[in-house]
């Protein structure tokens, strides 16, 4: 029987990943199988409803190298017969989807945020112009490799195991790259994507020091602070996990507040799912106020320590 | 030695509409530029040139109109580029764009380093670099966010979501930066007038024995998300629009959470 082989260099991301197959594999009839490379935890695979768990212990996969990952999946999928592959949309497991999928000749979707069956393919939903617009893709011959937003889906409940696990042995060509140090971020535990309310700053901000009344506004929303690419990495007032937008976060929080936001839709992609969005800005004309449910056209230096003031009663 | 930058040309992202009645992307006159993280990718590719010696090589893919696209390259400090035309390949997919930039470097002679930005800024998928190094069979490193280079050794630190992690490889190797790697040029008059004098060379993809077959990846539509937003506008004075705010946010039952 064809198969859905899931594969993350994270275990939490390929988990959630299963909710994603067990829904594509009911569809299509097609049983959904795991490579637990390397570390990767084979029992969790089991607990989760997979019907065959790839393992292979080569020395090789110690350490996740792209080129490597790529030649074992290769033989992974085609010990399982897989129809699709896929991957977490992660920085590495991007990387892993384009040299594995060259590798097969077969076509690649990243990024990938909605999955649904149409006529027995997969149809992507992924951003596209920068996030303008939201494109229905779909890979229309082959084997089908989608690296899937990691926020996009629910790991299934633990249950008791029915599976099995297939130990394969694999001939790998070592990395070519070598790992000299590892600095881990500043793990800022902030987490945007589940959060219910985001107060979202933008250019408007004219110093870091400015960020402690926003700060306190978020405080009294219940809420995170977030903020647009620029202020992270050309700033740097703000960790990179707290960046929304296309090259950050995408968030689904119940209220967004946007701060000096113009509302490039760079930023945008990551809060127009929000439930209620509140923009405030100097300039009426700002874009932001065109998706916004709630405009205050004013300076946000009065705005918000009224604002918060008000809300603390 | 030889140093490639691929770069795509896209449309001004900036100048997109979009039609409120079909929520169509607007795409008739948009002026088309340089991918933003490819100017990244340039900006790298030049600074490494000036301490290394050797050429920079701009290479890209697309239709008759790429010559814009390549001259901005060039004008940033590109010594020569190379140009694969053919209307198919005008928007054309990562396979096939991956292929043709392949091909062409491979067929230009010694490689040094590939260079790309992490992903086109239209797209975004970040596929084009991961292929073009399986298609040559070379190392790669992706999201780099600071390279440096000495004798044949490539060290680079890649900015991951979890972590910094500093990697070294031997050339030949593929690059793919992000945009914190550097601040580009704005390239001066000057520049732009030497630009139009430096080597171009182009090739249609049968040159370079590469056949564009119908495409894999189909677009069923591309349309911007519906939007049904309130859009009331408070411009009472502040003190006056921020009681409108909080009397709204709480009667939808935001606050308190």
């Amino acid at each position: 029987m064809a198969a859905i082989l899931v594969f993350s260099e994270r275990d939490e991301v390929a988990f959630q990943l299963l909710g994603e197959a067990n829904k594509l594999g009911e569809q299509l009839g097609m049983e959904v199988a795991a490579a637990a490379l390397g570390l990767s935890d084979a029992d969790g695979f089991l607990s989760r409803g997979v019907s065959t768990v790839y393992t292979a212990k080569n020395e090789e996969l110690k350490d996740f190298e792209a080129s490597v990952y790529a030649q074992a999946l290769e033989q992974v999928a085609k010990q399982a017969d897989a129809a699709i592959i896929l991957l977490g949309s992660t920085r590495r497991g991007k990387e892993l989807a384009g040299r594995l999928a060259q590798k097969m000749k077969v076509g690649s979707l990243t990024d990938a945020g909605r999955l649904e069956v149409i006529d027995g393919r997969v149809v992507c939903s992924r951003n596209a112009f920068g996030g303008a617009t939201v494109a229905a893709q779909t890979i229309l011959e082959g084997i089908q490799v989608i690296a899937v937003s990691p926020s996009a889906g629910e790991a299934p409940a633990a249950a008791e195991p029915s599976g099995s696990v297939a130990e394969v042995a694999l001939v790998l060509e070592p990395a070519r790259i070598k790992k000299v140090a590892t600095a881990p971020k500043s793990q800022d535990s902030a987490n945007i994507e589940g959060a219910e309310v985001l107060v979202c700053v933008g250019k408007g901000l004219a110093g870091e020091a400015e960020l402690k009344m926003v700060d306190e506004l978020a405080q009294a929303l219940g809420g995170l602070v977030a903020c647009t690419k620029p202020l992270a990495t050309d700033e740097k007032w703000l960790p990179e996990e707290r960046i929304v937008g296309l090259s950050g976060k995408i968030g689904k929080p119940a209220l967004a507040i946007c701060l000096g936001i113009s509302g490039q839709v760079q930023f945008t992609v990551g809060i127009r799912d929000a439930g209620t969005i509140v923009a405030v800005n100097t300039d009426q004309n700002a874009f932001i106020f065109q998706m916004a449910d709630y405009g205050i056209v004013g300076d946000l230096h009065q705005v918000v320590p009224e604002l918060t003031a008000a809300l603390k009663g | 030695m030889n140093i490639y930058v691929c770069v795509k040309q896209t449309v001004d992202l900036q100048q997109v509409r979009i039609r409120k009645e079909t929520r169509e992307p607007v795409l008739d006159g948009v002026p088309l530029t340089i991918g933003n993280i490819d100017k990244n990718a340039l900006e790298e590719g030049v600074r490494l040139r000036d301490k290394l010696g050797g050429k920079v090589i701009g290479v890209s893919a697309g239709s008759e109109e790429l010559n814009d696209t390549i001259k901005e390259a060039l004008a940033m400090g590109a010594d020569e580029a190379i140009m694969i035309i053919a209307p198919e390949l005008e928007g054309a997919e990562s396979s096939t764009v991956a292929m043709a930039l392949a091909k062409a470097i491979e067929k230009t002679g010694e490689i040094g380093i590939i260079l790309l930005g992490e992903g086109s800024s239209d797209n975004y998928s970040g596929q084009v670099g991961p292929r073009i190094a399986e298609i040559l069979d070379l190392p790669q490193i992706t999201y780099v966010s600071s390279l440096e280079a000495e004798g044949n050794t490539v060290k680079a630190v890649r900015n991951l979501e979890d972590c910094f992690e500093t990697v070294e490889a031997e050339m030949p190797v593929v690059v793919s930066v992000v945009s914190e790697i550097n601040e580009p040029r704005i390239p001066a008059v000057t520049q732009i007038l030497k630009a139009g004098r430096k080597p171009k060379q182009i090739y249609s993809p049968a040159e370079l024995g590469v056949e564009i077959a119908g495409s894999q990846i189909k677009t069923i539509s591309n349309l911007a998300p519906e939007q049904d937003r309130k859009r009331l506008l408070f411009q009472e004075g502040v003190g006056q629009d921020v009681k409108s705010l909080v009397a709204a946010l709480e009667s939808e039952g935001l606050l308190g959470r």
